[in-house]
Parts: structure tokens; C-alpha cells; sequence
């Protein structure tokens, strides 16, 4: 059987690793090539770097990140932030990453997703979706541009159409949890997942070792994904293992 | 040397750096003329397996590896590089492989004999069972988890060649080989230490031949 992942996220800004708290303050923790080896060395199971940088040099520093990140992880990586077109992908992708992540890109024009998966495969393409509970809509509603900007999209409909254009995974970021440290949005990883045949990454949330098990057990995600706790240790992805493994939860 | 075999499809450069991170020689090539002087080829690939025939024909690389195999040269396919040393493919209708190892390679059907489904591809970090703890690819390693992507399985009732395992919806080859032919259907090259051991493994075979054949 499959493992259960557990992905640390490091977002990248001009080549620096940095963490937004709900989306706004931003806290410098390191060096991507040093946390991505530390991290394989703690048996994460894969990475994701977001790249956060507004400017065109920031991007090519991207691209020199990614190639040194490859020349020494080996573990599987993906690479977010950024990506408006097919040359974007082919470039991140030639740089050695396993995978590119698409989000805003994704929604104004769902195209992309779909030349994407026919150049590159669907196991390339993941389709990063950030969401939040909305009482009007009843529903959860996908919002862009790291979740300033709402979109008329539910969730799960926005779900279905990028599987069904291709994408290999989803990474499902939960607004109302990120940064709250109080654990995962279950109800919002559940109700994806039910509706999808690929892989669902959960996101946003984890505090704590103790609020692992759930997402796996009640939600039925493939993998989950943290950052701050990682980063400034208040957990290690160590220690996550071995709590999953005593719950039950089948892990490398 | 290890040669890797350049056909367009996917994955050369993680192999690449793999070798350069184990700091092995290596070369890419997609000319028979110049992968001939190698000492071990791979061949790495991601994608169909109708488009990979295609290419290694046009380029006129299908018989080269044949006859590379045949005399009994170390030979490493990985994912969709593994699955070519096999008979046939029903990918895209019945398409020939490259014939040096017993099996065909079928999709997953996605859902389980009882009616459960389940994803596919095949994607994530699975545990090996070893069938032939002693094969070279295996020396000095414990079975542990790989990372595998694929939507299309081998399928061979020639337990000989099957040397490690992995389970999804039934049994799945992950390492096979008969002779200096072999292949793993998981990616060495992004499985942590175990798959680097399995690289380094076959490097220590390439070096061994070179010697024995003087």
C-alpha cells in the first residue's frame, strides 16, 4: 500500500526560504538547498517550494534555486508560484523539478492545465487551490492571488474541472485554517477528496503532531503539508512519523 | 562509463544528477555509435510507451540495446525505460517492446475485484518485498520504500524475473531482471537513500564487468 506523505512547504522569496502568517507577515527561515536536505534527511517524502517573488530577477533566481535543489535531493519536489504559461513549466521542470503547482495562472485561464498535462503528463501538474468557507455560497469558494482575490468558483466543482483537465494532484489550502495552528480543515479535505480520483495534498492548519492522524483518518487525504512548525521546530517531520505510525496511519 | 540513453523522454536530468550526487561518470547520448563505447547504458524514460518505441526505433536505438542485452552488457531501464525491456504494451493498442524480458504491461484497472476503486497512477512512496534479496541491485540494502508514478504495470507469469515487489491493487513488479538486464518500475534516482544505494549498486556491477571482461 502507499504511504501516507508528509510535505514540507518552503516559500522562496529572491531565493530565500520565508513563511507567510496568513498570508502576510513574512519571517526569513533559511536556505532552500540546506532546509531541502535537512528535510530528506528527516524522511520527508517530498517537498514543495512556493516562489513568492514579485520580480522578474526574482524569478530567475527561482530557476538557479531549483537547479541546486535537484543536483541534491533525492526525494520527489514540486514548484509553485509564478507559472503563467507552458514555457514557465518547461523551464522550472528542465531545471529538475518533478512537478509544477498552478493556482491563479489555473483559474483565469483553465487551459493552461490541460497543455500542461498533454506536454509534460497529468504527474506533473498539480493544481494548488486555495479555499474558504463562504455563508453566502454555502460552500467553500476558491479564491486567487495568495487569497486576496475571491472568485465566483465552489471548490469542489473547481475540483472536478481541473482533474478532468488533467491535473495529477491537488493541493488544497484551507484559508480559514492557514496560519491558525489549530489543525486541518477536515470537513473541506473530505469533501474534495470525495469528489476526485487523484491525489489530495491537505494544507494549512497544522500546530501540532496530534493534529496528523485526523486528516489521514477522517479525511482520507493522500498527503499533508506544513511549514512553520517545520521550519522553526516546534515539530519534526520525524516526530509526525512516528506519531502516525503509533496511530495507525501507515507511513515511511 | 555509464551511458544514459538521450530519446526525448523525460527524466534524464534527475538520473544525471543522481550519478553526478554518487559521483560516477557518466555521458548522454542518443547515438548507438557513441553509446556503444559505454561500460553500462540506462534507459531512463517517462511517458507512453508508444511514443518511446517510436523514437527508439526512428533512431535506430531498439537494435543497438538489443543487441547490447543480448551479449549480456548491464542494462538498467527506470519506469517507462523498464517496462520497454518487456514484450508488448496495450497502450495505445498492442504496441512491441523491446522483447528481452517475459511480461506485458497493462494499465491499472483502477478499480479492485471487489468493486473498490482506487487511484491511479500509482503515485507515492510504496514498501519493496524482496524476491531475490541477493540480486546485485539489491546488495547491502533492507526492503524498504520507493517512489513510484505510473499508470501502466508489468504483468509476467516468469517469477524468475521478478526480484522485488510492491503491492497496489495486486502484486507489482518494481525490480526485475534476468542476467545484467535490469529494471526498476519506481525511480531510483528520487527515493532517498535506498534508491541511491541501488544506483550505486549497479555502478559497482558496470565497474565489475569492466574488469572482468579486461
Amino acid at each position: 500500500m502507499l504511504t501516507k506523505r508528509i510535505i514540507p512547504c518552503l516559500d522562496v522569496k529572491e531565493g530565500r526560504v520565508v513563511k507567510g502568517v496568513q498570508f502576510v507577515e513574512l519571517r526569513d527561515a533559511g536556505d532552500p538547498v540546506e532546509l531541502s536536505t535537512f528535510y530528506d534527511e528527516q524522511g520527508a517524502d517530498e517537498l514543495i517550494f512556493l516562489d513568492i517573488s514579485a520580480s522578474h530577477e526574482g524569478r530567475k533566481t527561482m530557476i538557479e534555486v531549483v537547479e541546486e535543489v535537484a543536483g541534491t535531493l533525492a526525494i520527489p519536489f514540486t514548484v509553485g508560484g509564478g507559472i503563467n504559461a507552458v514555457s514557465d513549466m518547461r523551464s522550472i521542470l528542465r531545471a529538475g523539478a518533478d512537478k509544477v503547482s498552478l493556482n491563479t495562472a489555473a483559474v483565469k485561464n483553465p487551459e493552461l492545465i490541460t497543455d500542461g498535462a498533454n506536454y509534460f503528463g497529468t504527474q506533473c501538474i498539480v493544481v494548488a487551490i486555495d479555499a474558504k468557507y463562504d455563508e453566502e455560497l454555502g460552500s467553500w469558494r476558491v479564491y486567487t492571488h495568495g487569497g486576496r482575490t475571491p472568485t465566483d468558483l465552489e471548490v469542489r466543482e473547481w475540483a472536478k474541472e481541473v482533474v478532468k483537465r488533467g491535473a495529477g494532484e491537488i493541493l488544497l489550502t484551507s484559508m480559514d485554517q492557514d496560519g491558525a495552528k489549530t489543525g486541518f480543515d477536515l470537513a473541506l479535505t473530505k469533501a474534495v477528496n470525495e469528489v476526485v480520483s487523484v491525489p489530495v495534498i491537505a494544507s494549512g492548519g497544522a500546530g501540532a503532531k496530534e493534529h496528523f492522524p485526523a486528516v489521514f483518518h477522517e479525511a482520507s487525504a493522500d498527503a499533508a503539508l506544513a511549514a512553520s512548525i517545520f521550519h522553526y521546530k516546534e515539530t519534526s517531520v520525524k516526530e509526525v512519523k512516528r506519531h502516525l505510525a503509533e496511530k495507525g496511519v501507515n507511513v515511511r | 562509463m555509464i551511458g544514459i540513453i538521450d530519446y526525448g523522454m523525460g527524466n534524464l536530468h534527475s538520473v544525471s544528477k543522481a550519478l553526478e550526487r554518487l559521483e560516477l561518470d557518466y555521458f548522454l547520448s542518443g547515438d548507438p555509435a557513441e553509446l556503444e563505447k559505454a561500460d553500462g547504458l540506462i534507459l531512463p524514460g517517462v511517458g507512453s510507451f508508444y511514443d518511446g518505441m517510436k523514437i527508439l526505433k526512428e533512431e535506430k536505438l531498439d537494435g543497438f540495446i538489443r543487441d547490447w542485452a543480448l551479449a549480456d552488457k548491464p542494462l538498467l531501464g527506470i519506469c517507462l525505460g523498464m517496462q520497454l525491456l518487456f514484450e508488448e504494451s496495450e497502450e495505445n493498442g498492442p504496441t512491441e517492446g523491446l522483447n528481452l524480458l517475459p511480461g506485458k504491461v497493462r494499465r491499472f484497472s483502477g478499480v479492485t475485484a471487489e468493486g473498490e476503486a482506487y487511484k491511479v497512477p500509482h503515485m507515492g512512496w510504496n514498501k519493496l518485498t524482496f524476491k531475490q534479496p541477493e540480486h546485485t541491485l539489491l546488495q547491502h540494502t533492507e526492503p524498504g520504500h520507493v517512489y513510484f508514478v505510473h499508470s501502466f504495470l508489468v504483468t509476467t507469469s516468469a517469477e524468475e524475473v521478478l526480484i522485488a515487489t510492491a503491492e497496489y491493487d495486486g502484486e507489482v513488479p518494481a525490480v526485475v531482471g534476468k542476467g545484467n538486464t535490469m529494471g526498476t518500475q519506481f525511480h531510483p534516482e528520487k527515493s532517498s537513500f535506498l534508491g541511491m544505494d541501488m544506483l550505486h549498486n549497479f555502478a559497482a556491477l558496470v565497474k565489475r564487468e569492466v574488469t572482468a571482461r579486461g
